[in-house]
């Protein structure tokens, strides 16, 4: 089980954490196109190779987390609290 | 198993009795036997007898007995073949416990051990059997048989299961528990020989905390069975050891594997009496394995014989549990365990007949068995050389070789690499900088270089262990990895050459647990399976009870041999956890399963509530007559236990912003003192959840979701407000626990009310339907009430602090006994809500269910510039609508519950479905709710139901989802 490096609680088992899955961006609801919103609900790249995505330390300090992982050697390379920098 | 199986004990093995009392030796230096603690057991239903410290088979052997089981397949007597726990022939039934391994479990007085179930039964006269397994017994003959035709599969299916190797699990609930366990440690060593002693005791000297985990019930590894100068270091090893407090020692367990950031699973054996297992599930910062290596056997005919053996199990014997393994030996040798095991049963005054030495390219061609006397059939009576003589001996050793226990490092991403100067596969170089390897897993060396070798990798794994703790440290620790930090790898120790053996000009068993031969795999391989997974897969060699340790290596070789290719070009399988096999008793852990109750369940459960488990909360479904229960709340007055609904507080100027991108509906004009009902859709514009929101004072807000819904709704609002919207000024709290919740419903529940919340105006026209009032009740101050309507009554939610719930739910039964006040549960609330045609999320829904099918239209407001599942539904209003809609239905006949679920079809085509469904006390007839194609949603349309048992019913979709006051009179009274 991999870890992950919370900003607040320091590397935390993965099982204390709810998948988001892949970052994404909600499109305009008015202006997007039925391929575009569907796109955003249903389409992922899924890379084998470092992707962006949300975690929820739901079962620690309740952040949301964007992280940076390689999906095939599980390494995290950098792990900050989603939105923090509004 | 059934009955007619065959159990060993209906006819024991000829040479089961008697004990031979001649086969213990005299103490020897390093015996783990207390001889003065003697135990008696039985084996097979009669008396046997052995020593504490004594496995199950070693005080059998003592006794004589050379047979433990029968072979999967081929039905031969199999006998001790490495006297240790990958010991194929050695699994049996040890009271209750199945597939015991008897080479490793220590025997204690009082066990029943028996032999296991083979097939076909002994009762089966073993020529017969021969010629019938030789039929259809090949390799892949699971998938060449078992085929054609179709009809024949249950057949086929209980032929198959008499295959299936094992004892008989008992249908009784066991007495044993398994137990689950977290550690946390710096250095987790895996394997207790010289050099993983070596490293635990050189990364305790530097401060790290570390586990050293070690198969056997001692530390010590191959030390164990050495001479003088092996026991000498053992003796200080194991001191050094208990010196040293910061090493924790787990024996008789093992690492069964290694998953990602070296989260580690410890499979701890016989914990506690009355632990059979438990699962440890070890964080380790670094980990160094040190499994050393198991011995391989070698391929040649009758190499499965009782008396044909590895020489580490002869020198187990000897100098273990100072068994004497046979009286006249022939050994077969490539290296200087072979030689050592020669001495060491010379010391125990075994005739060494022969020392076949393979060195000089001698060799052995095969074991015969002996054709008379009590040994016939299941014993080793002479072995045939490579000159061509025959030498008579009762005991057979072989050391040829051996093969490295990768598995966690496979499990660690390293891939194993063919060696040929030492005959065996090594670590490759893939390992992640956290894992380290040491001793003879590794390479070659005295047992002192060994140990010199293991102490560099244990200060280097525990330096490691430090460098990595010291970056998680940092504050500046999530900002990246940083794994180049700390010391380098020590050198790998270097290896010495060893003769390739592994088949002699014969065939023989390959896995002695499948019974798969060498003639096997060669035939498999000219049918085309060359790859080393595939014929694997084809064979199921390496798929016993061994797993793999000890035939893989010679599976790989003997492919490598029919297909003309080296064993390095050949490749070998990738190793999967577990290493050793694990119980599903230690996987499920100890049974933690958290309840949530209200306040009130213990007063529920001391009036007859039956319990309903919902989620993680335990409620009343009702307390004896659910239709009784509608009937009070109808005419009388009710009162129910909601405390599980979710209660999120909500305060801040921008809620409004909040609810308005959560719900469909508007909430901007939200009035202070008011209440709206509302319903959440995801963006895919499926109904996600529903509730009520109440504005309770300025700023502050009191949002309701359903029970299940609570823990999605919290997060989903977490997640808007930390991410997209952390502009906006709101606090969310979740308050479940902080209230308990009590609905009184009915006709006189203003009444009830009013008797407890004096100052409280329950008037119409001041406290109306759809509003929320902060109130004293009970005496209990901090209490706010929303009058709402679930069941269809006038009714009155109260949210009472939680410590207070049982006090007020008293009150309410002790002040309305006159009003004939009474509690109900789920079930005359369910029944209730769908006389009302209320819907449930997740049960009149599902994840395609839009906001517009389940009959919300009055609800979705378009017109808003933004909420969830926007889009979507607008789109759905511009196709004309979804093509089902939720209607209320009732079937023509009004006795007949059509079960939920059911069907709607028109001929062959389906319709709709019934979602919801229920005899209705108030109208005396059946209800319910379901989806119908848009086209039969009008009222009046008569649709079929097809009913579980295949016929079909006519049910009318009717005008409202109402079944009961639709205009709604009775809650807005
Ligand atoms: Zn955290």
């Amino acid at each position: 089980m991999i870890l992950v490096p919370c900003p607040h609680c320091g590397p935390r088992n993965a099982s204390e954490f709810r998948y988001l899955g892949e970052e994404r961006a909600r499109p305009d609801p008015v202006a997007a196109t039925p391929p575009e919103w569907r796109q955003y609900l249903y389409r992922r790249t899924n890379p084998a190779g470092w992707t962006t995505e949300t975690w929820h330390h739901s079962s620690g300090c309740r952040a949301f987390l964007t992280v940076e992982r390689h999906t095939v050697t599980n390494e995290i390379r950098s792990c900050t609290v989603a939105g923090a920098h509004t | 198993m059934t009955g007619t199986s065959f159990r060993l004990e209906d006819r024991p093995l000829r040479n089961a009795a008697p004990p031979n009392p001649g086969r213990r030796l005299d103490p020897r230096p390093g015996e783990v036997i207390d001889r003065s603690a003697p135990l008696s057991f039985t084996w097979n239903g009669r008396p046997a007898q052995g020593f504490e410290g004594d496995t199950i088979v070693s005080a059998l052997a003592a006794s004589g007995v050379r047979v433990f089981s029968r072979s999967l397949k081929y039905h031969r007597p199999r006998g001790l073949l490495t006297a240790s726990f990958h010991d194929p022939g050695c699994l049996v039934q040890v009271d209750d416990e199945p597939n015991v391994r008897g080479a490793h479990r220590r025997v204690e007085a009082g066990m029943r051990v028996s032999a296991q179930n083979a097939w076909p039964s002994l009762r089966f006269d073993v020529k017969a059997a021969n010629q019938l397994v030789g039929r259809f017994l090949g390799p892949g003959f699971y998938y060449k048989t078992f085929i054609a035709p179709e009809r024949l599969w249950p057949a086929y299916e209980s032929v198959l299961k008499r295959f299936a190797a094992g004892g008989r699990a008992s249908a009784e609930p066991s007495h044993d528990s398994y137990d689950k366990r977290y550690a946390h440690v710096d250095v987790l060593v895996a394997g207790g020989g010289p050099a993983g002693m070596a490293a635990a005791v050189a990364a305790a000297a530097v401060g790290a905390s570390v586990m050293l985990v070690e198969e056997e019930y001692e530390l010590g590894g191959h030390l164990r069975w050495g001479g003088k100068r092996e026991l000498d270091l053992l003796a200080e090893q194991r001191a050094a050891v208990d010196a040293s407090p910061g090493i924790e020692v787990l024996t008789n367990s093992v690492v069964t594997a290694r998953y990602d950031d070296n989260w580690m699973a410890v499979l701890q054996r016989s914990v506690f009496p009355g632990v059979r297992e438990r699962l440890v599930k070890a964080r380790a910062t670094t980990v160094v394995v040190a499994a050393g290596l198991i011995e391989r056997p070698y391929v040649f005919a009758g190499n499965d014989l009782p008396g044909v053996m590895l020489s580490t199990a002869a020198r187990r014997l000897v100098n273990l549990w100072a068994v004497k393994p046979g009286t006249r030996a022939v050994v077969f040798s490539a290296n200087a365990e072979g030689d050592a095991a020669a001495a060491d049963l010379e010391d125990a005054g075994v005739e060494i007949t022969r020392l076949v030495d393979a060195r000089r390219g001698e060799n052995i061609v095969r074991a015969l068995a002996a054709r008379h006397g009590a040994a016939r059939r299941t014993g080793l009576s002479a072995v045939e050389l490579g000159d061509g003589s025959i030498v008579e001996c009762d005991l057979l050793v072989t050391a040829i070789g051996w093969t490295a226990p990768t598995s966690l490092l496979n499990m660690a991403g390293d891939r194993p690499v063919y060696d040929p100067t030492a005959a065996r596969f090594r670590p490759g170089d893939g390992l992640p900088d956290s894992v380290f390897v040491t001793g003879g897993l590794l390479g070659d060396g005295t047992v002192d270089e060994l140990v010199a070798h293991g102490s560099d990798v244990g200060r280097a794994a525990a330096a490691r262990s430090d460098a990595r703790s010291v970056r998680q440290d940092r504050s500046d620790r999530a900002a990246g990895a940083d794994d180049d930090a700390g010391p380098a790898r020590p050198a790998p120790l270097p290896v010495v050459p060893h003769p390739a053996l592994f088949r002699s000009t014969t065939h023989g068993i390959v896995d002695y647990s499948e019974d798969v031969s060498s003639k096997d795999l060669i035939g498999a391989a000219h049918e085309g399976y060359e790859s080393v997974e595939l014929l694997k897969r084809f064979t199921t060699v390496t798929m016993g009870s061994a797993q793999g340790k000890l035939e893989t290596v010679n599976a790989v070789a003997v492919l490598a041999e029919a297909t003309g290719r080296t064993i390095g070009e050949t490749g070998t399988t990738v190793w999967r956890p577990p290493y050793a096999p694990m119980s599903l008793g230690a996987l499920a852990g100890r049974q933690f399963e958290p309840v949530r109750r209200s306040p009130m369940q213990g007063w529920h459960e001391a009036h007859g509530a039956r319990p309903l488990v919902a989620g993680a909360w335990i409620r009343p479904d009702h307390y004896g007559d659910p239709e009784a229960e509608v009937r009070n709340v109808r005419t009388n007055v009710g009162i129910i236990d909601v405390t599980p609904l979710g209660k999120l507080d909500l305060r801040g100027p921008d809620v409004p912003l909040l609810l308005n991108l959560l719900y469909v509906n508007k909430w901007s004009k939200l009035a202070e003192g008011a209440v709206r009902y509302g319903v959440m859709c995801g963006d895919d514009g499926v109904v996600f959840d529903d509730g009520v929101t109440g504005h309770l004072g300025p700023d502050h807000y009191v949002m309701s979701t359903t029970s299940s819904g609570a823990e999605a709704v919290l997060n989903l609002v977490e997640h808007v407000l930390a991410t997209d919207h952390p502009e906006w000024r709101i606090h969310v709290t979740p308050v479940v626990g902080d209230y308990a919740s009590i609905n009184v419903a009915g006709p006189d529940s203003r009444a009830l009310l009013g008797r407890l919340a004096p100052e409280l105006d329950l008037s119409p026209g001041a406290f109306a339907y759809m509003q929320v009032r902060s109130a004293t009740i009970a005496g209990v101050t901090g209490c706010f009430t929303w009058r709402i309507g679930f069941t269809g009554e006038l009714s009155y939610e109260l949210h009472v602090p939680a410590d207070r719930g049982l006090h007020v739910w008293e009150a309410l039964l002790d002040t309305g006994r006159d009003l004939g006040c009474a509690p109900f549960g789920v079930e005359a609330q369910r029944i209730m809500r769908l006389e009302k045609g209320h819907l449930i999320v997740g049960q009149d829904s599902d994840g395609l269910t839009s906001a517009y099918a389940a009959g919300l239209d009055w609800l979705v407001k378009p017109d808003k510039t933004d909420f969830l599942g926007k889009p979507e539904l607008a789109w759905v209003a511009e196709r004309g609508g979804p093509t089902a809609q939720l209607v209320g239905l009732q079937p023509v006949d009004g006795t007949l519950v059509p079960p939920e679920g059911c069907q709607l079809v028109e001929g062959t085509t389906i319709v709709g479905r019934i979602t919801s469904s229920r005899m209705s006390p108030t109208l005396g007839r059946s209800i319910g709710l379901g989806y119908v194609d848009r086209r039969l949603a009008s009222a009046g349309t008569v649709v079929s139901v097809r009913l579980p048992d295949g016929t079909e019913t006519p049910v009318t979709v009717m005008a409202d989802l109402a079944h009961f006051d639709p205009e709604g009179r009775r809650l807005r009274a």
